[in-house]
């Protein structure tokens, strides 16, 4: 198992800025993500800090998957900012899938803010050859 | 959402251009109303968040998947000082990726604060990938209350 051993180099938090509008208030971030496929499956893994497990949503319908994590400012009441680098805000995302998935296979897990999909495709019908008939 | 003025309405100068100087500081302006507080351009990972209340400051970041061995934190005077590494494995042969937007390493970052620091009741604790590190400041940093002797 290789890790990748370089400084990581700051990226600033991907704004969502789309033409729907929100109805909660506060910024909306895309999450990092790494995709990558399998013969079988297709795996997401993206970085949501700050989401709890039990508040992300996964939804998929029509090839559309969505993934979906609230956050909530940590900061308490008394405290004032003295250094703001980032944000907090919910995370959004939406993915087409060109692949078919077995939506009861679908299997989800968020651990210390990062989500792994797994999203194992249907077996494909095999192909049937049909035998024109002469006649 | 209210909106508040920031700046008077301005209108252009004779020529038609509008005034560099000037829209630079418009800008800086809005930048101390959308952000309190001191903002500046994070250089460094990870990105942190510093908040104070009375006695104590609490610094906060992103880190998620970072396991809690590979953060290091150090405390001395006024500075705190976040070492560690976040691995990022492998998926092996036979895989292909579509997208690769996560990244691994090593990362060090300092924040120099504006009080000295109790460095033995810093504690800190990592819960859904946000490291808080809440930081009290020595006792000759705090407010203190002096009474004025009458006689």
């Amino acid at each position: 198992m290789a890790t990748r051993e370089q400084e990581i180099q700051i990226a600033e938090k991907r704004e969502l800025t789309t033409g729907t509008e929100q109805l909660h208030e506060g910024p909306v971030f895309q999450p990092a993500v790494d995709i990558f496929e399998k013969p079988d499956s297709i795996t997401i893994v993206a970085d949501m800090p700050g989401v709890k497990p039990d508040e992300l949503t996964i939804d998929l319908r029509n090839d559309v998957l969505t993934i979906r994590g609230p956050v909530q400012s940590p900061e308490g009441e008394p405290e004032t900012a003295v250094l703001r680098e980032f944000s907090w805000g919910n995370f959004f995302r939406q993915f087409t899938l060109a692949e078919t998935i077995d939506q009861a296979k679908i299997e989800a897990r968020l651990s210390d803010g990062v989500l792994r999909l797994e999203l194992p495709k249907v077996e494909k019908a095999k192909p049937r050859q049909i035998v024109v008939k002469t006649a | 959402m209210f909106i508040r003025r920031v700046w008077p309405a301005r209108s252009f100068s004779r020529a038609g251009w509008l005034d560099p100087l000037q829209l630079r500081r418009d800008m800086d302006r809005l930048f101390d109303v959308l952000w309190p507080g001191e903002t500046g351009a994070p250089g460094v990972f990870p990105a942190m968040n510093v908040t104070r209340d009375g006695d104590r400051y609490y610094v906060r970041a992103e880190l998620p998947g970072v396991q809690t061995a590979d953060i290091q934190i150090a405390v001395e005077r006024n500075k705190l000082t976040v070492t560690g590494k976040r691995e990022i494995h492998e998926e092996g042969n036979g895989v292909s990726y579509h997208r690769r937007e996560r990244s691994g390493g090593t990362f060090s970052r300092s924040l120099t604060l504006p009080d000295e620091l109790n460095a033995a009741a810093v504690e800190a604790s990592y819960k859904d990938g946000v490291l808080t590190i809440v930081l009290p400041k020595a006792e000759a940093a705090k407010a203190r209350e002096i009474k004025v002797k009458a006689g």
